[in-house]
């Protein structure tokens, strides 16, 4: 063991000082956004949009499909069943028209509409007010205009409850795990105190498949890529006049229903 | 100046002691609530905020209102506040604290509660209404502790508060604005989508903060050597009245609004809160309990004789601050969310855990208050011998 006396002590003190900064900086260089950055690229195999939406062709969709494409959604999404209607989770259901549409039934509808359930999911909107009121950015809006749930990242304050103006999102109340029938390995659980919603099914998309519930739909779910002007949907909505839900709101709802 | 809080007679210890116990209850319930989560409380997927998110919003607008007693005294130099700014800071600081936790105790994941700060969100309302109540918490215990202590020592406050308090003024209706803008900016909930709702929340805030200054002005001078002063509490009963007539005529002004436009979406909440829908009625006395109240309390505060009277005053006060806590701490969250976006009635009612956690919250604001407010007092004492 050498001694070190003062003036060699600060020479290599200087040194190494020099030396970390300047690692240090190729550090801040490396880490900078920029070109070194990684970039998400989707598999080849995925199915790709500029806007995802969805036509729900009204005529053709009765509860049978309808009980088939809930079913499958809150299985392959691990969508508990919590069996109290005050506290359950559901992605998509049913609901009757003038509870879809509120104010908009009239005295004199088409008899083929009364009593017909719709089926409701989150509508992805294109101007969605709950990625607005978002304090961490949990909740977010893909460039193919899927909103997106981080349920690693949210707090659960249910701000994005309070504003969505179609009751599209779920809480959990309590530990959902319990509540889950049979446990579908490829999509994750969630825990409590976070909120959850449909997500257009986006990891199946990512592996080139359609959402679940229009693979089991027989037709009556249409989805495709909204300014694809061959594409399903806009075929679909060509072809035929379609309702949103609550347009006068400004929110821009891409879930289309044919009547 | 802290040890003044550290010494006092057998109430101001009984008080600490009772307040610590309901803290206790409290916290234990809320450890069972962070165990299995926010099911314990009567909160539902319809009705997703309840009581904590109430008594948030309640507590800004009592925090807000100390601007009512600061601006008077240091912007129309109104001499006769200088003794009581004091009550108003500290009120203030234990108003916001306990803001903070309802927010707290209200979230599913309290843990990431600092992801607001890690993820900066300007969009977001709730972002703003974190930055300014924490400032304005800030503000107050920085400007009320420091003016304080210059008492204490017979010195002028220090000039660098001075910046401090003009900041101050504009600072506290900012953060009950931000609030109802919580609230206002919301598509599809017709009840709060009203540009009214910033000043109403002004306005009950400016009646219900000074009434509990009041309550509190003549509780001082009951038990302790202190005394806030006559021309004080009377100089802040009329701001109390005035704030309380606003009050009433902003609400009847929405009224107007709602039921000559008949909007449905707009008239259901209404319906819900004070007609009760299809059997479903659980706020209608309480509606109506806060709206006469209102009522009668404005008109029977107008009356010089019965302001001037501190007893009939004091009894004005009570139902100013019940009647402006019903308004907000029941009716204004649950009849934004009834009936909720299809048009259907789920009720909300809080469960007896969520009730006593509150209740902890309001002792923890308590207990903080019994302690700021004996310093002052102990002070103030100290410099009249």
């Amino acid at each position: 063991m050498t001694d070190i006396n003062r003036r060699e002590f600060l020479k290599i003190a200087g040194a190494s000082t020099v030396i970390g900064l300047l690692g240090g900086w190729k550090a801040v260089e490396l880490l900078a956004p920029g070109e070194l950055e990684a970039k998400y690229l989707p598999k080849p195999e995925a199915l790709t949009a500029k806007r995802w939406a969805m036509v729900v062709d009204v005529k053709r969709m009765d509860e049978a499909i309808a009980e088939k494409c809930i079913e499958v959604c809150h299985y392959i999404h691990n969508v508990p069943d919590i069996g109290d209607p005050k506290r359950e989770i559901k992605w998509i259901w049913l609901e009757r028209f003038e509870h879809a549409f509120p104010g908009q039934l009239q005295e004199h509808m088409a008899e083929r509409l009364n009593g017909k359930p719709f089926i409701v999911l989150c509508n992805h909107c294109d101007n969605p007010p709950c990625v607005r009121v978002c304090p961490t950015k949990a909740t977010w809006k893909r460039d193919d205009g899927i909103i997106m749930m981080d349920q690693h990242r949210c707090i659960g304050c249910r701000f994005c409850m309070a504003a969505c103006p179609f009751g599209s999102r779920s809480f959990n109340w309590g530990d959902p795990r319990p509540f889950i029938k049979k446990r579908y390995p490829e999509y994750p659980t969630r825990e409590k105190g976070v909120v959850e919603k449909c997500n257009f099914c986006a990891e199946r998309l990512a592996k080139g498949l359609l959402p679940g519930c229009v693979e089991v739909s027989d037709g009556a779910l249409v989805f495709g890529d909204l300014t694809a002007s061959d594409s399903e949907v806009r075929k679909a909505l060509r072809r035929h006049f379609a309702i949103k839900r609550k347009p006068y709101l400004g929110t821009n709802p891409q879930v289309y229903y044919i009547v | 100046m802290f040890e003044k809080a550290l010494v006092g007679d057998r109430r101001y210890w009984g008080l600490i002691i009772a307040l610590l116990a309901m803290i206790g209850v409290g916290f234990i319930l809320y450890l069972w609530q962070l165990k299995v989560g926010l099911k314990i409380t009567g909160m539902s997927r319809d009705v997703s905020w309840g009581f904590y998110i109430a008594q948030f919003t309640y507590l800004v607008g009592i925090a807000a209102s100390a601007v009512m007693v600061v601006l008077p005294y240091y912007l129309h130099d109104y001499k006769a506040f200088g003794r009581i700014t004091i009550l108003g800071e500290f009120l203030a600081v234990a108003a916001v604290t306990m803001c903070g936790l309802f927010i707290l105790v209200d979230l599913g994941k309290p843990v990431r509660v600092f992801n607001i700060v890690l993820h900066p969100t300007l969009n977001s309302v709730m972002f703003w209404d974190m930055i300014v109540l924490n400032v304005y918490l800030l503000l107050n215990i920085v400007i009320g502790w420091t003016v304080l202590e210059a008492e204490r020592n017979a010195a002028p406050p220090p000039n660098w508060v001075r910046p401090l308090i003009y900041v101050s003024i504009p600072w506290a209706p900012s953060i009950h604005i931000v609030t109802a803008f919580l609230y206002s900016g919301i598509p599809g909930r017709g009840f709060w989508l009203t540009a009214i709702m910033a000043p109403r929340f002004l306005s009950s805030a400016f009646a219900s903060g000074p009434a509990l200054l009041v309550l509190l002005a003549l509780i001082i001078r009951k038990f302790t050597r202190f005394d806030p002063g006559r021309e004080q509490i009377q100089t802040l009963a009329k701001i109390v009245t005035y704030c309380i007539i606003i009050n009433v005529l902003f609400f009847l002004f929405e009224v107007f609004t709602v039921f000559y436009s008949q909007i449905p979406e707009h008239m259901h909440h209404f319906e819900y809160l004070f007609f009760g829908i299809e059997g479903h009625g659980k706020l209608v006395p309480w509606m109506w309990v806060s709206f006469i109240g209102m009522v009668v309390a404005s008109v029977f505060l107008v009356i010089p004789r019965i302001r001037r009277d501190e007893t009939t005053l004091a009894i004005g006060c009570v139902v100013v601050i019940v009647t402006t806590w019903i308004d907000k701490g029941l009716g204004l969250i649950t009849g934004g969310f009834v009936p909720n976006p299809f048009d259907k009635i789920t009720e909300y009612w809080p469960t007896v855990p969520e009730a006593l956690i509150t209740l902890g919250v309001w002792a923890v604001g308590f207990l903080m208050l019994s302690i700021l407010y004996k310093v002052a007092v102990s002070i103030k004492e100290e410099i009249m011998t």
